[in-house]
């Protein structure tokens, strides 16, 4: 066993040599811990090695690896990508080597001093200062690809609650891992999909034990900071039966000239009488007004209900890419589990976004609500899909879909891609969309009782995905609100 | 306090103001009347700012300001408020949040703090009840599903939180049943009524010139001030109409 293991971490220092050795001058200097740019299996095994991981998810990866050689990319979106050289990025950097961290304190005020800029609500301050009644946001900070600092483990821990790095939980709780991970999203469901399986440097683990109602929401924030730095998240939710969580996604990056591509994976698992809720507002770099730059955002989120009575809720506040493409989706096995999926995707300028759902009906009496609220300004094109399936066996499935459209401007695309397969004729499917303009009327209206242009447009646009944002808590719906408004600055008038 | 001399101005085009005159001081209510289509509506629009009412010559002066040189949301913190013939839906939006958000904007381009929540509910609170209107109504969207005569109370809710100097209400009272109109009247009277303030009543009708008494009444025909009297003018065209009186 411990010869094994030996052998596994020569091999590692020796598949680390061999990338370090590449070009670049790079060295194995811990402080300088980027991997070269390009990928092979030296890149795969390089980062495994980096993330000291067991032989089975070496394994894995190279599978994975293998499997996405003889993959090419999803083309029947309604996105125009161009060509990616995935040659020509980097798989591996990390901000400077440090201990593991046991408080916020501890983290280096340059990275603190970065998500302050970036309008981060720094709750987790007032926590940390003991200020009563102070609402619990656990952050699990990642600074590029490597989880810098987790908080609040202790009360979590108190709690039953894991919520650690992947990486962490890979060593520590490697026999959830593996029970779970590709399960819901399979190595070789998509491209981009088993891109991330070969690559992922670091994401989240969650366990939520039976019957417990997690006492914090959860969130993550993710930056993109290294040039020319792909970013690989992989995401693990598992809430136990009877259990609840509420897990929040945020990100948002600087300015930066070249492409960079992200292609994250999370798999959420809801057993019985389980809840999640993952809330995400996407505000990542989407390029300058002409087009150029901007970040490529091919994500692969689904969840699992595999439990009876089971629920999980997607809430996404998309702004910000060059070019996205993501269906947060729901596999409703155990019966009368329910999945829902609120979406506000707003595209402006060269922007492009292709997002939607799906909605796979096998268990009985399995339910799904879908509202979709697609804002388009400037020249983009902003797509909804979504497919809601009905198995032959599912007995009393319902869906209702709301799917509505705002352009601002002649120029936008709007587009609305159902798709409806039923086998079982018991099934009720609703399906309502609609597409309106903000109009010269609203416009006035508002600014007559003293809002700027750009204040009334936020207002309306506001107001059109109210049902949405109603949606996130509370600290994040402020803050999604200001966000519709930045990104559709300059779009009328 | 306001100054309109000569003013013109066109729609697509089309000359709808041709050489419009008239001045309001302050204290005085103004009530325009006039037949359809003849440039009252536009009147009020080229006040507010609304773009595409294009200005081909004139001028409006607001307390020495130049008006036309201000954007709409500048004139509104400058104090002019239009209350709109047809009010606008904004569907998803609470009047409550609508009207602090433009409150606000208001008072932060004149230099003022903005309300906090609380405050601005109890501003709400009171001018809904002035109004008669139920505080839920003002929780629901702007306008959305409200009745004609409800859109019209609404408007007037509206001034009564925005507190402007200026109005240019424009047939708040068409819509309104026989108690709303009294209601109505009594609230313009209540938050309008004002020695500093300015009125100008765009109307049809005489029955709410008999809760609030202009001081003078204008005939609006083909883009100008045909006629001009007092009180009195509006019960003479009532009887007889604006093609005897004009
Ligand atoms: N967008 C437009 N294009 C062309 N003509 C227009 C436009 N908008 C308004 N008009 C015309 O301008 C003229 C004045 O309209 P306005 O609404 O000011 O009349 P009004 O006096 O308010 O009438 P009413 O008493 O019916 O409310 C009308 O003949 C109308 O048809
Ligand atoms: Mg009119």
């Amino acid at each position: 066993m411990s010869g094994e293991s030996s052998v596994k971490d020569q091999a590692a220092r020796d598949a680390a040599a061999r990338v370090a050795d590449y070009e670049h001058g790079w060295s194995a200097d811990i402080e300088q811990e980027f991997a070269p740019k390009g990928l092979n299996e030296d890149t795969v095994r390089f980062i495994s090695a980096k993330k000291n991981e067991p032989e089975w998810m070496l394994d894995w990866r190279l599978k994975a690896f293998r499997l996405w050689l003889t993959m090419t990319p999803p083309d029947w979106a309604k996105l125009n990508v161009p060509a990616i050289d995935y040659q020509d990025a980097y798989y591996y950097a990390a901000p400077k080597a440090k201990k593991v961290l046991g408080s916020l304190d501890e983290v280096d005020p340059e990275i603190l001093r970065i998500y302050e800029k970036l309008g981060i609500p720094l709750e987790e301050q007032k926590v940390l200062a003991g200020v009563e009644g102070a609402r619990k946001v656990a952050v699990d900070a990642v600074f590029d690809s490597v989880s810098v600092a987790t908080t609040f483990r202790e009360e979590l821990k108190r709690a039953g609650v894991v919520f650690l790095s992947i990486s962490e939980a890979i060593r520590e709780y490697p026999d959830m891992v593996r029970k779970w991970l590709g399960k819901v999203v399979p190595v070789r469901d998509n491209y981009f999909a088993a891109l991330n399986c070969a690559v992922f440097s670091d994401g989240t683990f969650v366990y939520i034990p039976e019957g417990v109602r997690c006492p914090m929401e959860l969130s993550t924030y993710f930056r993109i900071n290294a040039e020319n730095t792909g970013q690989f998240e992989r995401t693990l939710i598992v809430a136990d039966k009877g259990s609840y969580v509420s897990y929040l996604e945020g990100c948002t990056a600087p300015q930066r000239d070249e492409n960079q591509l992200h292609a994250a994976v999370v798999e959420l698992v809801a057993l019985d009488d389980a809840e999640i809720k993952y809330s995400t507002v996407q505000n990542w770099y989407p390029g300058d007004a002409q087009g150029k730059g901007g970040i490529y955002n091919f994500v692969t989120k689904r969840a699992l209900c595999q439990g009876a009575r089971s629920k999980v809720s997607w809430t996404q506040v998309e702004t910000g890419s060059a070019i996205t493409w993501k269906y947060p989706s729901c596999v409703l096995n155990g019966e009368d589990s329910v999945g829902e999926f609120y979406s506000v995707a707003v595209t402006n300028n060269y922007q492009q976004a292709d997002t939607g759902t799906k909605m796979i009906h096998n268990g009985a009496r399995t339910r799904s609500t879908i509202v979709s609220k697609g804002i388009s300004a400037g020249k983009s094109n902003n797509t909804y899909r979504g497919l809601v399936r009905v198995g032959a066996n599912a007995e009393g499935v319902r869906n209702f879909t709301q799917c509505d459209s705002l352009l601002l401007g002649k120029e936008c695309g709007a587009h609305t891609v159902p798709y409806i397969e039923v086998r079982n004729p018991s099934a009720q499917i609703e399906h309502e969309a609609t597409t309106s303009k903000i109009s010269d009327d609203q416009l006035f209206y508002a600014m007559q009782r003293g809002l700027a242009q750009e204040e009334a447009v936020a207002l309306i646009v506001n107001g059109f995905a109210k049902e949405v944002l109603q949606q996130l808590p509370m600290e994040f719906a402020v803050e999604a609100q200001k966000l519709l408004g930045i990104s559709l600055e300059g779009s009328v008038g | 306090m306001l100054q309109i001399e000569d003013l013109h101005a066109t729609i697509a085009g089309k000359a709808i103001l041709k050489g419009l005159s008239l001045a309001v001081n302050s204290g005085e209510i103004h009530a325009i009347m006039g037949p359809n289509g003849a440039g009252k509506s536009t009147l009020g629009y080229v006040l507010g700012g609304r773009p595409g009412y294009e200005v081909t010559g004139g001028s409006v002066t607001f307390d020495g300001q130049d008006l036309l040189a201000l954007e709409p949301h500048e004139r509104a913190a400058a104090g002019l408020f239009l209350g709109f013939q047809y009010p606008v839906e904004i569907p998803g939006v609470s009047n409550v949040q609508f009207l602090r958000e433009a409150l606000n904007a208001q008072r932060k381009a004149r230099g003022e703090e903005p309300l906090s929540g609380g405050e601005f509910l109890k501003l709400a609170r009171e001018k809904a009840a002035l109004l008669r209107m139920d505080m839920d109504m003002l929780k629901r969207p702007v306008n959305v599903g409200f009745s004609g005569g409800e859109k019209k109370r609404a408007e007037m809710v509206q001034m009564g939180i925005l507190d402007p100097r200026f109005a240019v209400l424009d047939e708040t009272d068409s819509g309104l049943d026989i108690d709303a109109l009294r209601i109505v009247g009594e609230g313009i009277n209540a938050i309008m009524r004002h020695p500093g303030k300015g009125v100008l009543l765009i109307t049809h009708y005489q029955r709410l010139l008999d809760y609030v008494k202009p001081d003078f009444v204008h005939v609006l025909a083909g883009g100008r001030i045909v006629r001009t009297g007092g009180p009195e003018l509006a019960l003479e065209l009532e009887e007889r109409g604006y093609e005897a009186v004009a």
